[in-house]
């Protein structure tokens, strides 16, 4: 099996990624939902977050439960729309694609892979429909013999081989591992650009897990894909991800490259989240009493969203939401504590 | 050491499948000291929980205990009847559920549901059981106020907490644990793990604890079960398994975690996928996705080898012993 040594040679070509501007960007994204009723409160799901995707990368976007990761990654594939703030895809504002086609169009460069490889294929059709279906809806300028040599193709690509053998399966005949990759399958069939991999080996076994993150970056090594690996463990950001996103409350705290931000984090939360990694490796080291509360994102307010557990908290945390600044170059953090202090305009 | 408070010997769970039955469980044999942490880690579908349910005398029908036996504290609880078992129950040994974020009943206060299983096990006085109700909570850090809160209103992580108290409301000697972490972030996981730890050593009961993270338990477990495809292939010493596995098994799981700190590798998991149990491959189960495979491997099943202080699964191992005689 090839390895995916440009995943491990982190930040080599970075600059030849950044050539030709974003491919994905969010601009001061955000996403509130009213819970409640007509009167009810707001919930705040992402608030104000600035995320670029270039050509030819992995950008992890980590986070706990309730950090706004899978809102995030459902703006993207426009599920939602947003509250406020926008998304560019190659330049072009999401919210200019009203059209049926369009969004097809989108869908199909920017396509997404779920979770739960159990649930997001259906039961009763073989992989070779599940795979035609897309092509037909995408693509539907290829023939039937077209659409099945495209789906063997894409089979192929992601080694679920031979991938002619692979068609006439059924969900149930595969395992968890193998149905993941059917969903990587899926997403490729349409020629995406971007793909928006929300969890996608939370659900597998740990003996698979590596398997499916070889494979994501020996696609962007090999076809030129862009991942957003959505995740709450920071150890498989690692291993894959040449940027680092970091969200906590549906906020960005942290982001940088992915090297730098683990060896270097700035932001108390992102040190509590590297501090709770279990590394069998290392001694054994609990210094911490935090109980992994989940955090407050109803009308959260101004503030700094992490001061109800932070460590180093001053009374301008409650006053003051922290905007994200350098820390080095390319590494921003958003703290009042651990990042250089703000200058008055000047 | 003292006796072992729980000896498992040969036992083998079946569940009858349209192509005969499934062995879920083959002749495991383990043996638990009072006090002792011990972990049993594997995959899916390799029969981690269905030992637990085995064990804990919870197996729901269609899976039937095909033999062997359970003894613990010198009862053999295959042979006890369902109302001897439930004087057992929680009050010797207590459960913890994979699920147990949603094992509360969301209709009862915290409050109601401690009091039930107190008063099935005969304690009547109110006044007790509000007190112990309250020491067990504060025991795992939640403040008592939440005796009279709703599953509901509390987090993820302090349901966990609170299913925790409730299987120590009684003080037992044993606490098995089903993946109690798995559904939690990871900083409430650790939290969590360190608070088991803490009470464990304080109050000093035994815990069997499931989990398919083998990093979870390295810190925490005093000894470790691998299990694969319903056998154990290796078991001994946590430290000793993490810092020279015996089995080819066990180096592939933990050449499978991605360090967060160390040099990074280019790492390759195990191809192939764990074997379909009614199905089973002949020989050692592991060998169409091992490294190391020799030619017998698929030929005749291997015995569970000592190699240093472990116990391994596999015939590079009974070599091993046989060059030292």
């Amino acid at each position: 099996m090839r390895l995916p040594l440009s995943a491990v040679r982190e930040g080599e070509d970075a600059e030849s990624r950044n050539q030709g501007g974003a491919l994905l960007e969010a601009v001061s994204l955000t996403r509130h939902f009213r819970i409640g009723g007509l009167f009810g409160r707001m919930l705040h799901a992402v608030d104000d977050v600035d995320l670029t995707l270039n050509a030819r990368e992995i950008v992890a976007l980590v986070g706990e439960s309730g950090s706004g990761k899978s809102t995030v990654a459902r703006l993207f594939a426009m599920v939602f729309r947003p509250t406020a703030g926008d998304i560019r895809f190659r330049g072009r504002s999401l919210s200019k694609i009203r059209s049926r086609r369009d969004i097809l169009a989108y869908r199909g460069q920017v396509p997404m892979v779920f979770q739960d490889p159990f649930s997001s294929l259906n039961p009763v059709h073989t992989i070779g429909y599940a795979l035609d279906r897309g092509l037909k809806l995408h693509r539907p300028s290829l023939s039937r013999g077209e659409r099945e040599a495209e789906a063997v193709r894409v089979l192929d690509s992601v080694e679920l081989s031979p991938g002619r053998r692979m068609l006439g399966r059924y969900p149930h005949e595969l395992s968890g591992g193998q149905r993941q990759r059917v969903g990587f399958a899926r997403a490729l069939s349409c020629h995406p650009r971007v793909v928006l991999a929300d969890e996608p080996v939370s659900m597998l076994d740990v003996s698979i897990r590596i398997g499916l993150l070889n494979l994501m970056a020996q696609l962007c090594e090999m076809e030129g894909l862009s991942f957003l690996y959505i995740t709450h463990d920071i150890a498989s950001a690692r291993y894959v991800a040449h940027r680092v996103v970091v969200m906590y409350a549906g906020q960005v705290v942290e982001r940088g490259p992915t090297e730098e931000v683990l060896h270097r984090p700035v932001h108390p939360y992102t040190r509590l989240l590297l501090s709770a990694v279990p590394d069998p490796r290392a001694e054994l080291n609990i210094t911490s009493t935090d109980l992994g509360e989940p955090p407050r994102v109803v009308e959260p307010g101004e503030g700094c969203r992490f001061r109800w557990r932070c460590p180093l908290a001053v009374s301008i945390c409650a006053q003051l939401t922290p905007k994200l600044r350098p820390a080095s170059p390319g590494h921003d953090g958003a703290c009042h504590v651990t990042v250089g202090q703000t200058r008055p305009a000047a | 050491m003292a006796d072992p408070i729980l000896e498992v010997r040969d036992i083998r769970v079946e569940y009858p499948t349209p192509d005969g039955p499934a062995r879920a469980v083959d002749r495991v044999s383990l043996a638990v000291h009072p006090g002792e942490f011990l972990g049993i880690v594997g995959e899916s579908g390799c029969g981690k929980s269905t030992l637990l349910f085995a064990i804990t005398q919870l197996l729901i029908p269609p899976a039937r205990l095909a033999g062997g036996a359970i003894l613990f504290k010198g009862q053999n609880l295959v042979q006890l009847s369902e109302g001897a078992l439930r004087a057992v129950r929680w009050r010797d040994y207590s459960v913890v559920m994979q699920s147990a974020m949603n094992a509360l009943n969301p209709v009862k206060t915290v409050a109601a549901q401690y009091a039930d299983a107190m008063r099935g096990h005969g304690h009547a006085d109110r006044v007790a059981i509000r007190a112990r109700s309250r020491e067990v909570l504060s025991l795992v850090g939640i403040d008592p106020v939440h005796l009279d809160s709703f599953p509901h209103q509390l987090s993820g992580g302090m349901r966990q907490r609170v299913m925790i108290a409730m299987a120590l409301l009684l003080s037992p000697e044993l606490i098995v644990m089903d993946e109690p972490t798995s559904a939690l972030d990871v900083v409430a996981q650790r939290s969590l793990m360190a608070q088991i730890k803490t009470l464990q050593r304080s109050l000093g009961f035994a815990v069997i604890f499931v989990t398919h993270d083998m990093s979870l338990v390295g810190h925490f477990s005093d000894r470790l079960a691998v299990m694969y495809a319903g056998i154990i292939v290796e078991i001994g010493p946590t430290r000793r398994i993490f810092d020279s596995p015996g089995h080819p098994y066990t180096q592939g799981l933990l050449e499978s975690f991605p360090s967060v700190y160390g040099p990074k590798i280019p790492l390759k998991g195990i191809p192939g996928s764990p074997p379909n149990m009614v199905m089973l491959p002949t020989g050692c189960r592991f060998h169409p996705r091992c490294a190391k495979v020799m030619e017998r491997c698929s030929i005749d099943p291997p015995g569970l080898y000592e190699a240093e202080e472990t116990s391994v699964r596999c015939f590079l191992h009974e070599a091993a012993v046989v060059g030292r005689a």
